[in-house]
């Protein structure tokens, strides 16, 4: 499994502290970009950590997920370095893209991340696809494409899991539910009460669990997961969750009111987990705060990484374009590289 | 330049422009309505839309789920069936999500049906680098459409071409798509409040007058361009028109801006290979070859999507910076 198996206590230690890793790193990025550090858009997942650590607890080291425009919390559920996501937010040459993605685009193929994505529903069928290689290789993974509660409406996610279901696919779909897509609630978007009964349509099964509470994620992801390895094809896993923040950093939020977020932040998925800990005996308040510190420390080195790590340089702009060499792109580089050889202009 | 006849003016951003033009066609013809993501309550994800739904109500102000191929859709069979949708698509990269209902039904019913239907179809979209939106965010792809036969597509470079062509399209019985760049939208000019202005799809306009080189831009790079041309003056006198109908083109306009300059810099944000800078130069030189004096010259983005990183997207998108060098390699 993916060294955080929710069966031992040391896996639940785990979860917790990814969970936390993920709440540090997401308050450091709004920071930073309030300070107007970060160039672009920032999407957090504050509030929504038990969704992204409840699912790659579920899953072994080496299966795949497919990301939204809300990826931080996936990429560090999955096991993705801080201080390389937090370059990448820089916009800096050692980033996971090497500065070309930023905060919506990071990916890291190799650790089975299969990209954070600017387009809604576009995960997936990325999703699909890996689990159409896996099939295809009579590999032992599954693939999981995480989507929000707006991203239901893009029909290139009906017709993924359409085509997942079909060919029996090894797929599983996590879908979101924070209850908005941007500004607009989850009821103006939709007309069916649960987000797993699309489901239905597809003759697979889909659940809905209660997203703030990373073992129930777990379990519903963990069955599924079976499901998909044994060869009965994928299955939808609707977890209802809440962002605490707002769609993006900057966000006015006019669309809800205090009192509601009030209202889901006393349900806050890491406080609760870390009760039922300490209830259990498997933690004790003390040990939390030394979880912390290290927590605070781990993503203080990584910024302090991010900021000093250097830019790409211009001629990199064109790097990566082709895998095999195109005189047009060439062209390009070659003007980029003279310029930066003859200095400034 | 303003139209014959227009007097009354008032100096606004290109953002409120836009949204005067939807007010005033929003009240001026009830078949009139809008609709796309979060274009009510929230505004606008740029705040365009502001707010319009206060004074027009859900029906006419409508958000839509997160479906773009669904609501283009929409709009194309509500155009074939008597209404006049305006769809706003957040950012034109978002597009390629409704393609098909663009390219294989929108494009093609009038034509296809023996001219059985009317498309009067307005998609307003955003485009353009600079704000570090990564290349998911930061296209530029007015070629695809203004390719494409059978769609009309408008660039405005400035607040008085986004409000007047903003209308234009709105009344045009054909699919129009107008490009709006998101970094000038704070861009300020005088702007005429007359709501029966609008800018005639197919003219460009001469915003400053030259002799020495004719710079054919469009969007940002007008306002940058206008800006070269200012601090060029004295030595090279430089004629910056915006071309800001791309399809169809003013080709008229341009030609006779060659003849009298001899020089010609296309300056457009669209990737530079078999866009609209092949275009504008293949038209001026079909019509005006024997008067050009130096080779046309492009500025645009390299063959490249947009990249996050700040030196990066300085490096490929491209600004006044690049149309001095353009202009200095010819004059
Ligand atoms: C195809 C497409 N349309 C629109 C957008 C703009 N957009 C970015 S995030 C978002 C809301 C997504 O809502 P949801 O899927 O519920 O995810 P959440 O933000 O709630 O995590 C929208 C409309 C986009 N990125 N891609």
């Amino acid at each position: 499994m993916s060294g955080y198996d929710l069966e031992s206590v040391d896996g639940r230690i785990e979860a917790l502290r990814r969970m936390l890793t993920i709440r540090v790193f997401d308050e450091t990025a709004g920071d930073r970009f309030a300070d107007g550090e970060i160039p672009g858009f920032v999407h957090l997942y504050i509030g929504e950590e038990a969704v992204g650590v409840g699912t790659c607890a579920a899953l072994a080291e080496d299966d795949y997920i497919a990301s939204t425009h809300r990826g931080h919390g996936h990429c560090i559920a999955k096991g993705l370095d801080p201080e390389h996501m937090m370059a990448e937010l820089y916009g800096k040459a050692d980033g996971y893209c090497n500065g070309k993605g930023g905060s919506m685009h990071i990916a890291d193929v190799d650790a089975g991340m299969l990209g954070a994505n600017g387009i809604v529903g576009a995960g997936p069928p990325m999703a699909t696809g890996a689990a159409l290689s896996i099939d295809y290789q009579d590999r032992e993974q599954v693939a999981v494409g995480f989507l929000g509660d707006g991203a239901v409406a893009q029909g290139q996610v009906h017709e993924a899991v359409n085509l997942a279901s079909t060919w029996d696919l090894p797929a599983i779909f996590v879908i979101e539910n924070n209850q908005y897509g941007e500004g607009t609630p989850v009821g103006k978007q939709h007309n069916v009460d649960n987000l797993s009964d699309t489901a239905a349509a597809h003759d697979i099964p889909g659940i809905t669990v209660d997203g703030m509470d990373v073992t129930a994620v777990a379990e519903a992801v963990g069955e599924a997961r079976e499901r998909a390895r044994a060869g009965d094809g994928p299955t939808i896993v609707e977890a209802e969750t809440y962002r605490f923040r707002g769609h993006y950093e900057g966000d006015e939020q006019v669309y809800r009111d205090d009192e509601e977020v009030e209202r889901w932040r006393q349900r806050d998925p890491i406080t609760s987990f870390k009760e039922r800990l300490i209830d259990r005996g498997e933690l004790t308040e003390d040990e939390f705060e030394e979880m912390e510190a290290e927590v605070e420390a781990t993503i203080a080195d990584a910024l302090e990484y991010a900021k000093e790590a250097p830019y790409p340089e211009p001629s990199e702009a064109y790097d990566d374009m082709f895998g095999e060499p195109v005189p047009e792109i060439e062209e390009f580089a070659r003007q980029a590289q003279a310029q930066t050889d003859g200095g400034e202009r | 330049m303003a139209q014959a006849g227009v007097e009354q003016t008032e100096t606004m951003t290109v953002r409120e422009a836009i949204r005067q033009g939807l007010r005033e066609e929003l009240e001026r013809d009830d078949d009139v309505y809008m609709m796309g993501e979060d274009i009510g309550d929230m505004g606008g994800v740029l705040a365009v839309t502001g707010d319009l739904i206060d004074e027009f109500g859900e029906e006419r102000v409508r958000d839509t789920p997160i479906s773009e191929a669904g609501f283009v859709g929409a709009a194309t069979g509500a155009a074939a069936t008597g209404t006049r949708p305006v769809v706003e698509l957040m950012f034109s990269d978002f597009m390629g999500v409704s393609m098909e209902q663009i390219m294989n039904q929108m494009a093609k019913m009038r034509y296809m049906f023996g001219g059985k239907t009317e498309m009067p179809v307005t998609v307003r979209t955003t485009e353009g680098g600079g704000m570090g939106a990564a290349s998911q965010h930061s296209g530029t792809v007015h070629t695809w459409i203004a390719h494409f036969p059978g769609l009309k597509a408008v660039a405005p470079g400035t607040a008085e071409s986004a409000k007047g062509l903003t209308k234009a399209a709105i009344r045009s019985d054909d699919p129009v798509f107008v490009f709006e760049n998101k970094m000038i939208y704070e861009q300020q000019g005088e702007v005429p409040t007359d709501p029966d202005f609008t800018v005639p799809i197919g003219e460009a306009a001469i915003e400053r007058e030259g002799s020495d080189v004719t710079v054919v831009a469009t969007q940002r790079l007008v306002g940058e361009s206008l800006d070269v041309a200012e601090d060029l003056a004295g030595s090279t006198s430089v004629e910056v028109i915006d071309a800001r109908s791309l399809y169809p083109l003013d080709t008229d306009t341009i030609v006779e801006s060659v003849e009298k300059t001899g020089r010609l810099v296309v300056a457009d944000e669209s990737p530079l290979s078999y866009g609209i800078h092949a275009e504008v130069a293949t038209r001026a030189m079909e019509n005006a070859f024997f008067s050009l004096d130096a080779p046309i010259q492009r500025v645009g983005t390299p063959d490249t999507h947009v990249p996050f990183s700040p030196p990066l997207e300085d490096e490929v998108v491209p600004d006044g910076d690049d149309v001095r060098d353009a202009i200095d390699r010819i004059a």
